[in-house]
């Protein structure tokens, strides 16, 4: 059964169909891409599913769940976690602290332990610390724990939102241009990540401009153009399909390191 | 903060309460020390407010307010004893603030300014008018708190000064704790999260309306407690108390001192606490003293005092 199913999802701006009747569905340890060229609508759909914005049309369930418009703490604790294109970091918190904040469904405990540090808070912040260590280490972030985040580099920051997403222990990931950004060897390495994830059944939805990424690991590939789905299918079938290539080649000169395939 | 931060903290608050007397010239510097706590317990309360959680208020003083006629009143008309009238309020001040923030703390912008804004003017508004009741703008005595003559049958003699010196230094030595303790909890966590970014906060599962009104009801307490104990050692309060120009001081004191920090807030509350003391012209000029300290401070020292001068002192200012 599929974790995650869209359907016939849109959102209007003013007059603009940002996005459009667009369907699709992620099964768990399954891969699925979302391309298309700048301003496609592929945030904007990150935004519906994880209940930032409410979509105007369509539905979204999760594990069988309808949650569509759901507050997006109620889908963090159903299991979904994702990261944002345009960083969303707790730049004057640590490093360590913004993976802390990952686990605060499974820290969070009565106030009056947080007030007066009962000895079980203590106990879910000491264990959720060593958690977040081992986050850190897996995104290579272990030596900046204890830097503020506001001072780390861009892929550094990617990375680090990834380790906040996971501290979640989701079970799909949106993953929003996590490659943006960084170099061929970060690139590399988010590659084998985000492919260790699906191996361990975590559901992925990825957008990333990163083609050549995009084909290595996709099981699945959704193009969108203007807000529409386009063509959807295998990584193969996808880039041999003549409406994906015309979407590509008519925004050439906004995108074109990235139009090759 | 690490816990061992939190500990240093706490350390150099306790012995500056301790030792500060050795240099006192006269006993009036113990009721000047005594203002200073209270001022720096509800400013400690804006730090998690406005440094933590990155909500703002313009009617704190309200609950302060609330917490000195508490202790006015109820021991008068309803027998309790002040210890109990100094709870009583704190209830009454918690219990208003996550009634009037939580329709407000969902909004998002300025509206929790304007709001609490006008709350506070309500507040001081009530105890202005109801004459009957609070003595209007001529105020209303306090009744005594009993427990300096409870030590003195002890046999331990403290003067009014040194008590409420003692007093306010242990009550503000609790409240830095609290506050130091919820820092690095993860109530603290979720609430200075959703002050660098609502949007990651709540895909990380942080109820946001929900962190920004514990925020906004604890430092109601801490205004409210930082109010009764002004009024007890005071033993008289007028509505001055819940004044707007109160709130425009307790946040400019949080501001100056840096809203990040818990010791930085005492500082504040002592440099603002001090000046009238010094120059007696700034009564006069109290408005707008505490708009330019407020102006001067967010161009040149955005962080706050205290945190800059750390930041100076270790090299790496950007
Ligand atoms: N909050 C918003 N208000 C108005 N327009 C928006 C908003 N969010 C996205 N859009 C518009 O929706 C379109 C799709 O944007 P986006 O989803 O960011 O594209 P992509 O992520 O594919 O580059 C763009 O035209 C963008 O300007
Ligand atoms: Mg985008």
């Amino acid at each position: 059964m599929s974790l995650l199913n869209v359907q016939g999802l849109g959102i209007s701006f003013g007059g603009l169909k940002a996005v459009n009747d667009v369907s699709f569905k992620v099964s768990p340890g399954e891969i699925v891409s979302v391309i298309g060229p700048n301003g496609a609508g592929k945030t904007t759909l990150f935004n519906m599913i994880s209940g930032v914005y409410q979509p105007g049309r369509g539905s979204v369930s999760l594990n069988g769940t309808e949650v569509t418009g759901v507050a997006p703490n109620r889908l963090a604790e159903m299991g979904l976690s994702r990261t944002f294109q345009n960083l969303q970091i707790f730049q004057e918190m640590t490093v360590l602290d913004n993976v802390l904040a990952g686990y605060h469904l499974s820290e969070r405990g009565s106030v009056w332990a947080d007030l007066l540090a009962l000895p079980g808070m203590k106990r879910r912040a000491a264990e959720a610390r060593a958690g977040a260590r081992k986050l850190l280490e897996r995104v290579r972030l272990e030596k900046a724990a204890e830097q503020v985040a506001g001072n780390l580099s861009y892929g550094a920051l990617k990375r680090l939102e990834i380790a906040r997403a996971l501290a979640l222990s989701p079970k799909i990931l949106l993953l929003d241009e996590p490659a943006a950004g960084c170099n061929a060897v970060e690139t590399e390495e988010i590659d084998h990540l985000i492919a260790e994830l699906a191996a361990s059944g975590i559901a992925i939805l990825l957008v990333e401009h990163d083609m050549k990424l995009v084909m290595r690991i996709s099981n699945h590939i959704v193009v969108l153009d203007h807000g529409e789905k386009i063509a959807e299918g295998d990584p193969a079938t996808v880039s041999r399909d003549p409406a994906v290539i015309a979407a590509y080649l008519g925004t050439e000169e906004e995108e074109p390191a990235h139009a090759d395939g | 903060m690490t816990g061992r931060n939190k500990w240093i903290s706490l350390g150099v608050l306790a012995l500056l309460i301790a030792l500060l007397p050795l240099f006192f010239p006269s006993g009036y510097y113990y009721r000047v020390g005594a203002l200073i706590f209270v001022n720096a317990l509800s400013v400690v309360g804006l730090v998690i407010l406005i440094g933590y959680a990155g909500q703002i208020s313009l009617g704190h003083a309200g609950f302060a307010g609330i917490g000195a006629y508490a202790c006015a009143l109820a021991p008068e008309h309803l027998g309790l004893h002040p210890a109990l009238a100094v709870l009583l309020g704190a209830v009454i001040s918690g219990v208003m603030a996550a009634l009037i923030g939580k329709p407000i703390l969902r909004l998002k912008g300025y509206y929790l300014a304007v709001a609490t804004l006008g709350f506070g003017i309500l507040v001081s508004m009530v105890l202005t008018n109801e004459r009957a009741l609070t003595g209007g703008p001529d105020g209303m005595n306090v009744a005594d708190l009993g427990l300096r003559s409870l030590l003195r049958d002890m046999g331990w003699r403290l003067s009014g000064g040194e008590f409420w010196y003692m007093i306010c230094g242990v009550v503000l030595l609790v409240g830095a704790w609290l506050a130091l303790n919820l820092f690095d909890s993860p109530s603290g966590r979720a609430m200075r999260a959703l002050h660098g970014s609502e949007v990651a906060a709540a895909t990380v599962g942080v109820d946001v309306p929900r962190q920004k009104l514990r925020a906004f009801v604890i430092s109601a307490v801490y205004a409210s407690v930082a109010g009764s104990l002004l009024a007890l050692q005071n033993g008289y309060i007028t509505p001055d108390v819940a004044g707007f120009m109160h709130s425009v001081e307790m946040v400019t004191m949080a501001v100056l001192g840096g809203v990040g920090s818990v010791l930085g807030a005492t500082f504040g509350a002592a440099i603002l606490t001090l000046l009238p003391q010094v120059l007696t012209v700034f009564a006069e000029y109290e408005q707008l003293v505490l708009g330019l300290v407020m102006v001067l401070v967010m161009i040149f020292l955005p962080q706050g005092l205290l945190p800059s001068i750390a930041r100076r002192l270790k090299g790496r200012d950007e």
